[in-house]
């Protein structure tokens, strides 16, 4: 090996003061994320749901994933983008969940995606780009829902996760058309413009309090859970138990930011660790020299 | 059987008068046949029969629309004439004898003292409990004095339908009589239940010429019910179930879907959580006549607690693992996977000394 030790120590000092001067500029920004003027949502009443899995099919159809529903799926995953899982204490106290990208107002992937191939792009919708993709995953372990999923399967792979059918726009509208809520058979998920699918759910809530979790208060998980996402849930059980975390008001993408700049800070942990790796070869060098 | 004889009414004349013994042992064999026992069966059924050996049965009516015997009367397969003159002696009927007032009930009770221990008892119809059981009596005796009298000598008992079965429509909410099925009456008998509004006659009759012939009954599950029948949900051999799985519903009556014969599920089908063999066997031998077979979503009439309980448009209680939980497994997870991970975690480390040992060694060389 011919690469000089002092290049190599300098090569990467300047890799991470470059990473640590772009990331501060990003701990400065608001914590209240804006709503996209054109954001488009869905909203799933679980209350409604049947669990038939009409959704889980046309998913699939729509984004010519392969699989068939006589071994139905189990999770999310490469050829997955959608699925109703359930909930159950017993058979009369149960819910089902419909789990797909939530397209968080502030999304921890755009903000973990080092080289920008996460962005929410038109509509709000949180979209990945195959080109710019370098393939680092750290979209997988930035996200709180544990959303994005990898064809670890191909050789070629991409980053799986729903894009609110953004390539199915309807010619009049000129609004994307889901096929999960294109075939709910129970108007369970529904799809449209952001605020209005906030007032809509706010209206079933005044109908129906008694219907939803928590009682008394009956809350629409996503209206500011991690800083706001656009897809919106109702639900009569706790959303913990459906596998949404409680994540308080603070945009999911500060949270993975502020993980992320704290590793860094004052650029103490790199610094910390190359010092570490820089005393072992000292040492090596030392016994070396000592032998002779 | 020729398949117009599917479709003509059955007849009503008493064939088993004056049949050759060849004719009667065809009988036997096609009653068999029918309700799933083998050929062996049906000869030993003929020849019980021709020793006279015919089983006496008792049959009581309780509150009920006579719905079930109404079924069974249309049934081809024993027809009706050929089960009640040549198969079984049907001693007492309220809806089908001739007699009637103090002669019958004369009748009743000889039966009951010639076939001590021997006869089956029927019991088609709730049981009113209420206010000392006055909603429903017979001769001036209430059902469940009857139900006892009756049952206390009887060689076994049958409940058909869903009402003697564990109440149907008498004791749907608010339940005004009190109503309940025969098995809450007599907790200590073993009785097999035929629910369904009404039950399918071939699964009473496949009890009744088991019992008849061999003096045996079927395997019952927890409530009573022949395993044969009712050992499995509608949903498990539903004609729509491929629709099911694969996500093709009809959404309202008389969509697309609906036309196209998709999955009623969505409708509020009931098939996943009843119990009954509706789906393979269909009723009268009139092929797809049955709910589901006609567009209708399975109401769950077999079925205490959903048939007359749950509304017909509420979502039926998927079976457990229908769905995956909000966690599923991933993989293996256990002590001695984290082992693995450890040792590559080490040999990583290791590697990377040794690289850095590398890289300090070459610039040694290159500085000397």
């Amino acid at each position: 090996m011919t690469m000089d030790r002092r290049s190599l120590l300098k090569g990467v000092a300047a890799a991470g003061a470059g990473a640590a001067v772009t990331a501060l500029p990003l701990e400065a920004s608001t914590p209240k994320p804006e709503i996209p003027a054109d954001a488009f949502g869905m909203l799933y009443d679980a209350t409604l749901c049947i669990g038939c899995r009409a959704c889980v099919t046309a998913c699939k159809e729509a984004n010519a994933m392969p699989g068939n529903l006589y071994n139905p799926p189990e999770d999310l995953s490469g050829d997955t983008k959608n699925i109703i899982k359930v909930w159950h204490r017993d058979q009369a106290d149960q819910s089902y969940m419909k789990a797909q990208c939530m397209h968080c107002l502030d999304p921890a992937c755009v903000r973990a995606c080092m080289i920008g191939s996460f962005q929410k792009r038109e509509f709000g919708i949180v979209t990945w780009d195959p080109t710019k993709c370098i393939g680092c995953r750290y979209c997988q372990v930035a996200c709180p829902f544990t959303i994005p999923k990898f064809q670890w399967e191909k050789a070629m792979p991409k980053i799986v996760k729903c894009e609110l059918c953004n390539h199915r726009i309807n010619d009049e509208t000129g609004k994307p058309m889901p096929a999960c809520c294109e075939v709910c058979p129970k108007e369970a998920v529904i799809s449209g413009d952001y605020r209005e699918l906030l007032a809509e759910a706010q209206r079933r809530i005044d109908e129906h309090p008694e219907r939803y979790y928590p009682a008394g208060a009956p809350k629409i998980y996503g209206a500011e859970d991690g800083g706001g996402t656009q897809v919106l849930y109702l639900a009569g059980v706790d959303f913990e138990n459906l596998g949404l975390p409680d994540l308080g008001s603070e945009p999911a993408g500060i949270s993975a930011a502020t993980i992320q700049h704290t590793i860094y800070k004052g650029f103490v942990a790199p610094v910390a660790l190359y010092g570490i790796l820089g005393a072992v070869m000292w040492r090596n060098r030392r016994s070396g020299k000592e032998e002779e | 059987m020729a398949r117009r004889d599917l479709w003509e009414t059955p007849s009503m004349e008493p064939v088993g008068e004056g049949v050759d013994r060849r004719d009667f042992t065809k009988v036997c064999l096609m009653a068999a046949a029918a309700v799933g026992l083998s050929n062996s069966a049906g000869l030993k059924m003929a020849e019980a029969a021709e020793q006279g050996l015919k089983p006496s049965v008792i049959w009581l009516h309780f509150q009920e629309c006579t719905g079930c015997t109404e079924s069974l009367l249309r049934t081809s397969a024993p027809g009706l004439a050929e089960l009640i003159l040549d198969l079984i002696s049907l001693d007492y009927h309220e809806t089908l004898f001739a007699a009637a007032g103090h002669q019958i009930e004369e009748v009743l009770h000889q039966t009951m003292e010639a076939n001590a221990g021997k006869y089956i008892l029927v019991v088609e119809g709730a049981i009113p409990t209420k206010d000392g059981g006055i909603y429903c009596q017979i001769a001036g005796r209430t059902a469940m004095d009857i139900l006892q009298d009756v049952a206390s000598k009887a060689g076994a008992i049958i409940s058909i339908g869903s009402c003697a079965s564990w109440g149907g429509i008498p004791s749907a909410a608010p339940n005004p009589t009190g109503a309940v099925g025969a098995p809450e009456i007599l907790p200590d008998k073993t009785i097999v239940t035929i629910p369904g509004c009404p039950a399918n006659p071939y699964n009473f009759l496949g009890t009744v010429l088991q019992y008849a012939t061999f003096g045996t009954l079927p395997a019952l599950d927890d409530k009573g019910r022949p395993m044969f029948a009712y050992g499995r949900t509608i949903h498990e051999h539903c004609p729509r179930r491929a629709h099911f799985d694969a996500g093709r519903f009809a959404r309202v009556y008389g969509d697309e879907g609906h036309r196209l014969g998709y999955c009623l599920y969505a409708l509020g089908c009931k098939g996943p959580e009843t119990h009954a063999n509706c789906s393979v066997a269909h009723f009268n031998e009139i092929p797809g006549a049955w709910p589901i077979g006609i567009g209708h979503p399975c109401f769950g009439c077999t079925e205490q607690g959903v048939g007359f309980t749950k509304f017909v448009h509420e979502a039926a209680t998927l079976p457990d693992g229908a769905h995956p939980p909000i966690e599923p497994e991933h993989g293996p997870t256990n002590a001695g996977w984290y082992g693995v991970a450890g040792l590559a975690a080490g040999a990583v480390i290791g590697a990377g000394m040794m690289a850095s040992k590398k890289i300090a060694d070459a610039g040694e060389e290159e500085s000397s």
